[in-house]
């Protein structure tokens, strides 16, 4: 059933989240809070070189050493096969991933795991990591992305070779991929043009930051059977990693999903599980590990660095005609950068007749990129939204009004494929035109900047349910992790079509053992199909309500009629009865069939793609190269906010995750390979001071393949901030910033520079 | 080596424990007292989530050595509700949707109970200043900041609860 037309009472309203007094009470149990009998403490011993090739591993005097009751290497672990995985977010593979948890023969990265022990106490831990005798021959080291290119660059895997280019290359190098994507004819496009604008844009490498490090407890039984507790963004996908690197069927794994303390993307792979259950099985114990915050930044996912080079021609009324850009993606020591997305996403929004995307994934000594927030979309859009404020300029036009000229609508065919269909980026341009903040004056010395991002959502496998307790009380369950509040807005759907209160429905996230399978809590999926497969379970219990009305009644189940949480005879014709409720049908379930539920597993499709406009005000402190964030709107179609405060949530988090990417964050490397800033007082991610209040503007332009409306929210609004702070900034200071991040001593440098310039103008 | 032993208040219990020189309060309070409402995001006071009132001072429970919180009264966020009724700070942050992981909520819980005891007043800007030492990485602070000044007010007895 589609709800997007009727009045409804739960969707759309505020409740209190069903995990909320847990939370703000310090009760909610996230990775490193879990304990389980005879628990014994895990740890890494991880790489001090960029890159090396490892000779030895001597772990005797560490397995000699009192409390230490397990040490592993990879040897520990199956030999797998080259092999694409399709388990986590992007693209990954099973044998890299089984590497980059233990090294092979090489550490591909400062902070790549080699190898780990396990012992009674963290002390011991620490002793016998120190114990552990490596012996590494230190080979060349390459960081960034152009020179991992050049010719002479240190060449990480003898066996890549790059795909996507004729005729295939006869010597391994480091790019691994190249993609192109074409619509049109390029060069026909660029001689129409009355102005070309060019722009070449770098990005740095940024973590998504989560304050809660990796942990997991982990037990292998004698028997085979193995116990993950984790905080991660997919027990499932947990599970199937494991099952996968340590050859062990699926169904003798069993993970729980503690609460995860963010993520962003940056856990949808495994670090720990896979050798906590190694280290496990060797000890005969449960094994717990946790990552310290340096291990993170060090050995977790960052996303990828960038250079991109974009170049749009348009005719003198402003009509795009033509778009190209280049793109580098840093993928880290194995390939996988989100180089896909990074060629689409940018041009996305445009109807722009011809357009030529050329995308280069590239390793290099760093840790391997995982998923962060809409992957690949930011930096795309960065270089592109900058280079469109370009334009505007040079055509006297509105940043605005030149995006709803060119803005994609219904049927704008992509470069990429797929063909738009109700998609609300015309109306998000209009509500952010129309918004006061667009409107108010500026003082002197400040900048406005404007900026849009987009992101595709994603559907997929997904398994929810619904079951009347035997008193009439609710339990609805989801296969997917709750990052952000999806328990309640899974509720919530639930609740709507019970015709029940949102409080009267608990939802509770089931073992990987207790219900289907599900694909991971990412690419702002849970809302829109495990809330889906959520609201059909709801509708199939209400049928079944309705038939054991009908039942008690002895009239026909189409004679029943489901209000407000209750049943009624459909007309008088159908006999006049009492209503039953909820708790008077639980109550004869076992005398009309047995328990009332149902659990539903879909593989949905037609997430709706999400558009976001997003106006910065600016003012930059000319002696220090500070720049304030003074007012800051995010407008963006949602389809439809089942709970609008965590829609809200989510676009301000995601708009002050952009504000750091663009201002602060970076990973900083030394002359040896070696990460410089490997913790929050250096890698410096926005406090509360830094920033304003964001307001978060909702349109809602329904989703029609969802039952509610919904879109995928939570990736959208990382993508406009950096071009809409960096747009601010020349509109503040006539600099055009192409470098990220924009913090205070680069902006210093180029006010600098530019001063004897502008002086002479 | 021996082990010191610790007296302390903690949210108005006294509790004895061991603990090793170097062991921090954060960790005798996750991992011998079984408090884990406190979370470690860093271990080197830079996130907060760990924050906790020591003897009416705010303080990052990682960067205290366990050894001194001998004779100190501690309140932690377990000790932040009365039993089942939230301090207006929680109630508040449930009502404005103030957490999305949650993970970090602990610590801004805390931090902002210790800013409306020494201000109940506090301007924006203050709130801001006084809670830029609790790293959030969910909320972009709106919700947080707004959850906390209506708070105040509730504790101001300006606004029911």
């Amino acid at each position: 059933m589609n709800y997007v037309d009727s009045k409804l009472k739960v969707v759309g309203t505020r409740p209190v989240r069903p995990d909320g007094v847990e939370k703000v009470t310090g009760r909610a149990q996230f990775g490193a809070d879990m304990r389980v009998a005879g628990m014994i403490w895990g740890k890494v011993l991880r790489s001090p070189h960029a890159h090396a090739r490892i000779l030895s591993i001597d772990t005797s005097k560490a397995e000699k050493l009192p409390g230490v009751k397990a040490v592993v290497t990879s040897k520990d672990f199956p030999h797998i096969a080259n092999e694409e995985a399709f388990v986590g977010e992007g693209p990954m593979n099973f044998r890299d991933l089984s590497r980059n948890c233990l090294a092979w023969d090489k550490a591909l990265y400062e902070g790549h795991a080699v190898a780990a022990v396990a012992a009674t106490s963290q002390s011991i831990c620490d002793e016998a990591l120190r114990l552990i005798d490596v012996k590494y021959e230190v080979l060349p080291h390459v960081i960034d992305v152009e020179d991992a290119m050049q010719p002479d660059a240190p060449v990480l895997h003898d066996d890549l070779f790059t795909s996507g280019v004729k005729p295939a290359p006869d010597k391994p190098s480091n790019i691994a991929k190249k993609l192109t994507f074409q619509k049109g004819d390029i060069e026909a496009g660029f001689k129409q043009a009355d102005v070309v604008v060019e722009g070449y844009y770098t990005t740095k490498p940024v973590h998504q930051g989560y304050i809660e490090p990796h942990a997991c407890v982990c037990s292998y039984n004698a028997d085979g059977q193995v116990n993950i507790w984790s905080s991660s963004q997919g027990h499932f996908m947990v599970r199937a990693y494991c099952a996968k690197l340590l050859g062990i069927d699926i169904s003798n794994i069993r993970a729980t999903a503690l609460e995860i303390g963010g993520g962003f993307g940056g856990k949808t792979l495994v670090y720990l599980e896979p050798v906590a259950i190694a280290l496990s099985k060797k000890a005969g114990r449960p094994v717990k590990m946790q990552m310290t915050r340096e291990e993170v930044f060090r050995a977790s996912g960052p996303t990828s660095g960038s250079t991109i080079s974009v170049k749009f021609g348009a005719k003198k009324d402003g009509t795009i005609v033509a778009a190209q850009q280049v793109l580098k993606y840093q993928a880290g020591a194995f390939p996988g950068s989100p180089i896909g997305p990074g060629c689409m996403c940018g041009f996305a929004m445009y109807d722009i007749p011809n357009i030529d995307v050329v995308g280069y994934d590239v390793v290099s000594n760093r840790p391997k990129v995982a998923a962060y927030r809409a992957p690949g979309a930011p930096m795309s859009s960065f270089a592109v939204e900058s280079a469109l404020d370009d334009l505007a300029r040079k055509l006297g036009k509105d940043p605005i009004e030149l995006r709803e000229q060119n803005g994609a609508h219904d049927g704008t065919k992509t470069h990429y494929g797929p063909t738009h269909q109700n998609i609300g980026f015309l109306a998000t341009l209009k509500a952010a035109k129309q918004h006061p903040h667009y409107k108010s004056a500026l003082k002197p010395g400040q900048g406005r900047g404007v900026a849009c991002g987009f992101w595709f959502n994603i559907g997929g496998e997904s398994s929810a349910g619904c079951h009347i307790a035997e008193d009439g009380t609710v339990v609805a369950t989801s296969g997917n992790p709750d990052i952000g509040g999806s328990r309640a807005s899974i509720g919530m759907m639930v609740a709507e079509v019970l015709g029940v209160p949102a409080e009267k429905v608990r939802t509770i996230i089931p073992d990987t053992s207790s219900i289907g399978f599900s694909f991971l809590t990412g690419g702002s999926r849970v809302t829109f199909a495990t809330g889906m497969a959520a609201t059909q379970a709801a509708e199939r219990t209400v049928e079944e309500l309705k038939k054991r009305a009908a039942m008690i009644w002895e009239i026909s189940p189409e004679a029943v009629e489901w209000k407000d949480g209750k049943a009624y005879p459909a007309g008088s014709n159908a006999g006049a009865f009492e209503p039953l409720d909820l708790a008077a049908l639980a109550m004869k379930a076992g005398r009309t069939g047995g328990p009332i539920g149902a659990e539903v597993s879909i593989n949905a499709q037609g997430a709706g793609p999400g558009f976001g406009c997003h106006i910065c005000d600016v003012e930059v402190d000319h002696e220090t190269g500070g720049v304030k964030i003074l007012r800051y709107t995010a407008v963006q179609d949602v389809g439809r906010a089942i709970h609008p405060s965590y829609v809200e949530g989510q676009v301000q988090g995601g708009a002050a995750q952009g504000i750091g990417w663009a201002l602060n964050e970076e990973y900083i490397y030394d002359a040896n390979g070696k990460m410089d800033n490997a913790g929050f007082l250096d890698y410096r991610c926005p406090v509360a001071s830094d920033l304003p209040m964001i307001e978060a503007v909702l349109v809602e332009v329904p989703n029609p393949r969802h039952p509610f409306g919904a879109r995928g929210v939570g990736e959208v609004p990382i993508v406009p901030p950096m071009a809409a702070v960096g747009n601010a900034i020349r509109d503040a200071t006539g600099l055009r910033l192409t470098d990220l991040p924009m913090s205070p001593p680069h902006v210093r440098a180029a006010l600098d520079a530019a001063a004897p310039k502008m002086a002479a103008e | 080596m021996s082990k010191h032993h610790v007296t302390a208040t903690i949210n108005g219990e006294q509790v004895e424990f061991l603990c090793e020189t170097q062991q921090t309060l954060l960790d005798s309070l996750r991992d011998d007292i079984g408090l884990t409402g406190s979370k470690e995001g860093c271990a080197s006071g830079d996130c907060g989530a760990c924050s906790v009132i020591m003897d009416g001072k705010l303080v990052c429970s990682c960067l205290v050595l366990a050894c001194e919180a001998d004779g100190k009264t501690i309140t932690t966020i377990e000790g932040i509700a009365q039993g089942d009724h939230l301090h207006p700070i929680q109630q508040k942050f449930l009502e404005h949707a103030a957490l999305q992981c949650g993970f970090c909520t602990p610590g801004l819980i805390v931090a902002s109970k210790a800013l409306l005891d020494e201000n109940p007043n506090p301007t924006e800007e203050e709130a801001r200043y006084y809670l830029a030492g609790n790293l959030c990485r969910c909320t972009g602070y709106d919700k947080v900041i707004r959850a906390v000044m209506d708070a105040a007010s509730v504790v101001r007895g300006e606004k029911a609860a």
